[in-house]
């Protein structure tokens, strides 16, 4: 082996123990939670702990249905309020907006993304949580706060990936739909939109994630009562906020508790992921 | 008078101009061809008869041209149902991402055909025009992009004859395709010609000389002579297209 290959076969050494750092820090992770988790879903059953309805830690009761429901409820009103909103956006930029404009407002879009979770939360508790308990009622707290906050938190992942998604698809099937006499809209609805369709349900998808992984902001504006919501005004704690503000002073049984609220967590943010890694692999086949 | 008749045309993508002063006259059901160097206008020419240069940001267009009697930069004009007379072919085949029945029907959807008769025989009558009907007719989910060149040449044809336009515009549409299929191309413009009136951009001079009745020889952005092919190729007039098509040019 001469000095020079030698040298490669070093460096690609190293990088591969890098690379594999990234990848066990997630097993790490992974085993963790789980270890932690499953030992008390395993003891008090796990259909207990999905579908009870009362989460009393010093009574040993721990149901997460609330928290579950009240975390697919946030999430559900995100998607609801961001996808419209992201989606108008995208085509706006990429099918409306003339290229200087694109070149500014993409990266100030981007920008969003970069704001720590806790001022969005400041926004909702400072501006929105009055204004939706003095014109709509309640406590202002409440579902409908949090999926507005969050739904504005998601933007950035959604407008961004769509635009990339909808840039990537070949100019040539603009022209062509343009050249048959579509209009703008009729293009990007029948052509660019299935052309790219791959791309934006990952953008949807990975919205999501974000969406329910989210907890600063959440805690802030949820009002975080332990109970199925009735209606968008009421207060509602999800998964997250469930392990963010309890892990600090729980211990024993309850600790391990929140450590399983963190597999059910894990197990669907994972599903969520697979479905965007394929989905946009679909794109590429 | 013409089918398109293009008075005094100049052409500037923002400071630079790509075409200068074009004057022609274009009869209908007949096929011209417009050959010339690399980057001597072709495209920009006959991307403004359907106004497709409308989307080139900080173009601008001065001159006339007048289809049918209509000057299409005239303000008010219908631009959707322009392009629908008026056809483009593109240089790569472009088939949508969809299957081959909505690639055919594309346009008939776009312009608010609903009726389903109407839609199946168009989409029959403009496959058999471009010949394959009977190689495609059964298999009319099948994605398009799974089609040959030639295919996908053929059916952007037909996604354009399924709105019954006036005018086919074809840019070097037998660039990406092999020889064979060049000449199978060609025949299917001779078969068109009985309805259509064709305008061809090529590099190949033969196949201009094949295929058209009229040829216009554009240099930097100026036509420097129009007339019957027959003509331009055994007794050019002027001596740049002389030298162009005996291939002492440049
Ligand atoms: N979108 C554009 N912006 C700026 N300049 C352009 C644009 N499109 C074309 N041009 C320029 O205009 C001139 C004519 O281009 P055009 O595409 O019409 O040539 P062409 O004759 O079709 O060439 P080719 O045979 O290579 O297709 C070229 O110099 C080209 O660089
Ligand atoms: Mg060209």
């Amino acid at each position: 082996m001469t000095r020079l290959e030698r040298k490669e076969s070093l460096i690609r050494i190293a990088l591969l123990v890098v690379a594999f750092s990234a990848v066990s820090v997630l097993v790490v992770i992974t085993v963790f939670i789980i270890e932690e988790g499953t030992p008390i879903m395993v003891k008090y059953g796990f259909k207990k702990f999905l579908f009870n309805l009362d989460w009393f830690p010093s009574e040993e009761s721990y149901g997460l249905l609330p928290m579950v429901i009240g975390s697919i409820m946030v999430t559900f009103g995100a998607l609801v309020i961001g996808v419209p909103f992201g989606l108008a956006c995208a085509v706006f930029l990429t099918e409306f907006s003339s290229k200087r404009l694109r070149r500014v407002i993409k990266p100030m879009i981007e920008l969003l993304a970069g704001i720590p979770s806790v001022v969005y939360g400041f926004m909702g508790v400072v501006i929105l949580v009055p204004f939706i308990r003095e014109t709509l009622g309640g406590p202002g707290l409440s579902v409908l706060a949090s999926s507005i906050i969050l739904g504005i938190m998601i933007l950035p992942t959604i407008i961004s990936i769509s635009v990339d998604s909808l840039e990537a698809v070949p100019p040539a099937y603009r022209e062509g739909s343009i050249a048959l006499g579509a209009t703008r809209w009729q293009t990007t609805r029948m052509v660019m939109f299935p052309a790219a369709r791959s791309g934006i349900i990952a953008s949807i998808i990975l919205g999501m994630g974000r969406a329910i992984g989210e907890t600063m902001a959440v805690i802030m504006i949820a009002g975080n009562a332990i109970a199925i919501p009735r209606s968008l005004l009421d207060p509602v704690r999800t998964l997250t906020s469930n392990i963010a503000l309890e892990m600090a002073y729980a211990s024993g049984e309850h600790r391990q508790a929140l450590f399983a609220t963190g597999v059910i967590l894990f197990v669907i943010i994972m599903i969520l992921n697979t479905i965007a890694n394929v989905t946009s692999k679909r794109r590429k086949a | 008078m013409g089918i398109i008749e293009v008075s005094d045309l100049s052409f500037f993508y923002g400071k630079f101009q790509a075409l200068k002063n074009v004057t022609l006259s274009i009869e209908k059901q007949k096929i011209t061809a417009l050959i010339g160097p690399s980057g001597c206008g072709k495209t920009t020419f006959l991307r403004t008869l359907n106004r497709m240069n409308d989307l080139v940001e900080g173009a601008c267009c001065q001159g006339q041209v007048l289809i049918d009697g209509l000057d299409i930069y005239q303000k008010g004009v219908d631009l959707l149902e322009l392009r629908r007379k008026v056809g483009l072919v593109f240089q790569r085949p472009n088939p949508f991402p969809l299957s081959i029945f909505d690639n055919v029907t594309y346009g008939l959807r776009v312009h608010g055909v609903q009726d389903r008769d109407v839609i199946q025989e168009r989409l029959r009558w403009s496959l058999e025009s471009v010949r394959l009907w009977k190689e495609l007719k059964d298999s009319l989910d099948r994605n398009a992009l799974s089609l040959t060149g030639e295919q996908q040449q053929r059916l952007c044809i037909a996604r354009l004859i399924a709105v019954e336009p006036e005018i086919l515009l074809m840019d070097e549409p037998c660039s990406a395709l092999d020889l064979f299929a060049t000449e199978k191309i060609e025949d299917l413009m001779r078969e068109l010609k009985k309805q259509y009136t064709i305008v061809i951009v090529t590099h190949n001079m033969q196949q201009a000389a094949r295929v058209s009745d009229f040829t216009g020889y554009f240099l930097l952005g100026e036509l420097v002579e129009f007339g019957e092919t027959t003509q331009i190729f055994t007794a050019p007039t002027d001596r740049r297209t002389e030298d162009y098509i005996t291939g002492r040019f440049g």
